[in-house]
């Protein structure tokens, strides 16, 4: 069944960052790099979508929301960090409020290092992100 | 009522609604200079909908979405068999209640807003596609839909405002902008995803087979105004949602007072107009 | 014959046995249902006996009975005379009121102006429906009544208990409402009429409260004036006419009997609480519950509708009847939007009430064969589901205390088995295949082919009524996690009232060709709505309705529980979420109201104003 991989809806959730990724995210969604032609929708519910997009690190703030919205998406599911933020905390990981990645709060599956990540690399990385969605179908099938 | 026809509508009327929603897309896309996905990703997207985890907020939230597809399917069999006109009108809006109290049901405040301006947009909505019934009997003299295809005349010649204000109210029906109030078919709004937010994995698969019946079924309507004209009337069918696709693209959403104001409006001028105009000709 | 007489003498018996229970339950209880099995049992008898029958006139020699009759309105009239004693000065009119029509009324009694009649009782199909209803209906109310008025006493404390006094008005008014429908003499017609007046005052004002005692003194008079017109019209055929037998009458020449049958029909439509006198229902409702649900479902408001039906044969193709079923329309419509705007349960209720009754009044107005059989089946499927609507408002209100319905959401969770009934009884006011929605689909297609003015009045009326009853419904089988601070889910014998009548509103439904077969057709001929193929789709429909409660009990295998959507910021409690200022917070949602459009305020004045113009127009038309 491979239309997991011809439909992946993904979500966008931006953390503690410059907003430089986050504009490249949407970039990628825009009429020039048009995602859509993969299947590819931007829903702003986590019940809706297999990718979980997250740009800019993890705070005490918002380490409760990326943990709440990983767990309202129903499996499979992939998380993909997008930019040097999502990925190590760059250089906000020194901060008082900052716990670091994405990694600090759920799974990530994909991490897309950049500052900023480029729209290629994005639709790229969600395309990497669809094999692993794939992949953990087949685990929950058998686990079924 | 025709056994035959209703299991064809069964079966055509999600493909034929699947495929009018990815032209649809495709369109969209052209319009925004976009290349657009493939014409079949609505059914990618259905398909892979129901092989994810059934996601819920209680587990009566489900059988009210399965409730929204059956009653979508009778009205559609109603409409398809040949059966009444008004039945089948019902028969949808039991449909749409029961979307209503799905949303209801799970007791999550962006569907409960959903929920509310669904309820709106029946308010807006309903009025006309009964009167279009009323419309269509004054021209036919028949409620039945099997009666009403073998008139010998056109009923869009007699009754044009009833036809207009039916596209104006179409909008609605078919979820498009500018009154896709309850949930749209596009990324973020205010409302998240309205009526739909907690619908995840199959429900939503169901919810967006019901839309296609739906589609196929409004369609359907309009062409009845062309009864005597198969090809005429599918062609303006298709034309009236090539139309409903630009509107879609070219407004923003607007308020709900805009919408009931002017659907209500659009409907007692042009419709019941329409209506009298016909009596007085007549008399 | 024998029927009819049981049925209307028979209530009296219980009248007078329960005002000696005085808080005595147990008694209280079994009088009310053993007569109330005997008052079905002898309607459905009655129903038996009439099936494919047509009318049928009884002749009585009545003599004796005649005088009791005018014995009758003489108490009848001191009573209100009682009743006005303690008024202020201001308010002469009210007893002025009574005086000029009872002194009308029994001046030309006692001089033997009244011409001689022999046929005072007629029974029809039309009859034997009507007695179905008040009996079957009725009955189940006043069973449930007598559980209800206990609980009602527990958290009223205040008010003295007479409950005996209520349950016993209650069958003092089933002998008025059979005596109405059962009579063909105009002056036992209003004899009957003004007892049901009188009992509406009994029950409305039994909380002896301030507003209980104001809104009965409104009730009483606005009721009066429609007995003025009756009495008018009495004294019109007395005198004019020359005969006071009603079927008589109907088979006279239109352009002579038009001013009597107006004037009918005004009394008709004020007890119906028709639009000018909307008020006087809405004020009903601070009465206990069961009384509101027998005005508006069974009793009072349905012998209203009941004698604008039977003067229906004159208004067809009249003027004057396109102008009742104006009015009926814009009660239809008025009650509706207004209804929109309101949280107190018995008042959208009350509304609906108005509303559905303007429907009836509108098919009575036009008046051909199918919008008759159209506003029968009306009658039917409105007083049942009604009635039940009411009695479960009412027993959700001993519960919770509280009629607003906001404070229902969630109410499954909390009482499922009265959020069941309940859903039920909506269903039934609204929705396919239900009753009132075949009823209004009759109506309709009665409509459509006439002038174009009805369908959209129809057509607008429903749209409003399908959001009012959506959104009442949605709060109901919302699932929720909280618990109401004060919960009393004890129901006892209030059970019989609220399951007989969610069942009868299924009942009827899958029943309704057979009624349709039996007492409908040949009364009224072909009825659009019972072709086969329709019934065949509404049965469809019906097994249909019956998915959604199995599917309840299907436990699905794979589901996977997760919590409402709350931008992430939910918390363990699930009533609330995290503020942006790192605190808890409740969320809360409430229904629309769209006050700013369907307002009382905004609404009422102008649809009453436009009433009264109808009316006024309507008797200068006659005259000119």
């Amino acid at each position: 069944m491979g239309f997991l991989k011809k439909s992946p809806w993904i979500l966008h959730y931006d953390g503690s960052s410059c907003n430089g990724c986050d504009i490249e995210v949407l970039a990628a969604l825009m009429p020039k790099y048009d995602v859509e032609r993969f299947g590819i929708i931007n829903t702003g519910n986590p019940k809706h979508a297999d990718v979980f997009l997250i740009t800019g690190s993890v705070n005490e703030q918002n380490i409760q929301v990326i943990k709440n919205i990983y767990n309202q998406m129903g499996e499979p599911k992939v998380v993909v960090a997008v930019g040097i933020c999502a990925c190590t905390g760059h250089f906000f990981a020194e901060c008082y409020n900052i716990y670091g990645g994405v990694d600090k709060a759920i799974p990530v599956d994909v991490y897309v290092p950049g500052c900023a990540a480029r729209p290629e690399v994005i639709i790229d990385a969600v395309i990497k992100g669809l094999a692993v969605l794939e992949e953990k179908q087949k685990n929950m099938k058998k686990n079924a | 009522m025709e056994i035959f026809s209703i299991i064809l509508y069964i079966i055509l009327a999600p493909v034929a609604g699947g495929i009018i929603a990815g032209a649809d897309r495709i369109i969209t896309a052209r319009m925004q200079s976009r290349v657009g996905p493939p014409i079949m990703q609505p059914f990618y997207d259905v398909l892979k909908l129901f092989s994810k985890q059934n996601l819920v907020v209680n587990r009566f939230h489900v059988d009210y979405v399965l409730c929204f597809l059956i009653f979508t399917v009778i009205s559609g069999g109603i409409f398809f068999g040949g059966g009444n006109l008004l039945l089948c009108i019902f028969a949808l809006i039991v449909a749409n209640v029961f979307l209503v109290l799905a949303a209801y049901c799970s007791n999550s405040p962006y569907t409960l807003i959903g929920a509310e301006r669904e309820l709106l947009q029946m308010l807006a909505a309903e009025p006309m596609l009964l009167l279009t019934a009323v419309a269509l009997y004054n021209v036919t003299g028949t409620f039945d839909i099997s009666d009403m295809l073998k008139t010998t005349h056109t009923p869009f010649l007699y009754i044009p405002g009833v036809f207009v204000a039916l596209s104006y109210v179409l909008t609605i029906k078919l979820r498009k902008s500018p009154f896709d109030l309850s949930t749209s078919h596009h990324a973020h709004q205010e409302l998240v995803k309205g009526l739909t937010t907690e619908m995840a994995g199959p429900s939503l698969g169901f919810f967006e087979l019901a839309h296609w019946y739906e589609t196929i079924l409004l369609l359907g309507l309009i062409y009845l105004f062309f009864a005597n004209m198969p090809i005429v009337g599918i062609i303006v069918a298709l034309a009236i949602y090539f139309v409903e696709i630009l509107i879609d693209n070219i407004n923003a959403r607007i308020k709900w007072e805009l919408m009931l104001k002017s659907a209500w409006i659009v409907t007692l001028i042009l419709g019941v107009g329409n209506l009298f105009v016909l009596y007085f000709l007549s008399l | 014959m024998d029927w009819a007489t049981f049925l209307i003498l028979f209530p009296l018996i219980p009248t007078v046995l329960l005002l000696f229970t005085k808080k005595n339950y147990e008694a209280q209880k079994w009088i009310v249902i053993i007569s109330s099995i005997l008052i079905i049992a002898g309607s459905i008898g009655l129903a038996i006996q009439q099936v494919g029958r047509g009318g049928d006139f009884y002749y009585i020699n009545a003599h004796a009975v005649n005088g009791l009759v005018v014995f009758g309105d003489i108490i009848v009239a001191l009573v209100f005379l009682y009743i006005c004693r303690n008024l202020p000065y201001k308010k002469y009119w009210i007893p002025l009121l009574v005086v000029v029509q009872y002194g009308l009324v029994i001046f030309y009694d006692l001089t033997g102006r009244m011409p001689e009649m022999s046929r005072y009782i007629y029974i029809d199909n039309l009859t034997v429906i009507m007695g179905l209803v008040i009996a079957i209906v009725g009955c189940l109310i006043a069973i449930y009544a007598v559980g209800y008025m206990k609980k009602y006493h527990h958290h009223h404390h205040g008010i003295e208990d007479r409950s005996h006094q209520f349950i016993s008005a209650i069958f003092l008014f089933f002998f008025a409402m059979f005596g109405i429908i059962f009579s063909n003499s105009v002056a036992w017609i209003y004899f009957f009429w003004e007892i049901t007046t009188l009992c509406s005052f009994i029950m409305i004002s039994y909380s002896r409260t301030e507003e209980a005692k104001n809104n009965a003194m409104r009730a009483v008079w606005m009721l009066l004036l429609g007995g003025l017109a009756f009495s008018f019209g009495i004294i019109y055929c007395a005198d004019t006419l020359k005969s006071l037998d009603l079927q008589q009458i109907l088979t006279m020449k239109k352009a002579l009997v038009l001013v009597p049958i107006l004037l009918f029909c005004f009394a008709g439509m004020n007890k119906a609480a028709q639009f000018p006198f909307g008020n006087w229902l809405l004020g009903a409702m601070v009465a206990p519950t069961p009384s509101s649900a027998l005005l508006h479902s069974s009793t009072m408001v349905k012998a209203g509708v009941y004698l604008v039906i039977r003067c229906s044969p004159i208004l067809q193709d009249t003027a004057a009847g396109a102008i009742v079923a104006i009015i009926g329309g814009v009660s239809f419509l008025a009650g509706a939007a207004i209804a929109i705007s309101q949280r107190n349960s018995k008042k959208v209720l009350a509304y609906s009430t108005i509303a559905n009754l303007g429907l009836i009044i509108l098919c009575a107005g036009v008046g051909t064969p199918f919008t008759l059989s159209a506003a029968l089946l009306l009658i039917i499927f409105h007083a049942v589901a009604k009635a039940l609507m009411f009695i479960s408002v009412g027993s959700v209100d001993n519960a919770t205390y509280s009629q607003d319905i906001e404070d229902m959401y969630g109410m499954v969770s909390n009482m499922p088995m009265l959020a069941v009934v309940m859903v039920i009884g909506i269903s039934g006011m609204f929705l396919a295949p239900f009753g009132m929605l075949i009823s209004k689909m009759a109506v309709l297609e009665a409509l459509a082919t006439r002038s174009p003015l009805f369908p959209p009045i129809v057509i607008f009326g429903g749209s409003m009524m399908l959001f009012f009853w959506t959104k009442w419904m949605g709060h109901l089988i919302a699932v929720t996690n909280k618990v109401p601070p004060k919960l009393n889910k004890e129901i006892g014998i209030e059970w019989i009232g609220l399951a007989g009548l969610a069942i009868l509103t299924i009942v009827t439904v899958i029943i309704y060709p057979l009624i349709g077969e039996w007492w409908v057709i040949p009364m009224y001929g072909q009825c659009p709505m019972f072709s086969e193929n329709i019934e065949l789709t509404i049965g469809i429909m019906i097994v249909m309705m019956i998915l959604p409660p199995l599917s309840f009990l299907i436990h699905w295998k794979n589901l996977v529980y997760t919590e409402p959507y709350l931008s992430g910021v939910n918390l363990e409690d699930k009533t609330k979420f995290l503020s942006s200022l790192g605190t808890s917070k409740e969320w809360s949602f409430k229904n629309y109201y769209l006050e700013k459009y369907f307002s009382e305020g905004k609404l009422l004045k102008p649809t009453i104003i436009f009433t009264i113009c109808l009316w006024v127009l309507m008797f200068f038309m006659e005259n000119l």
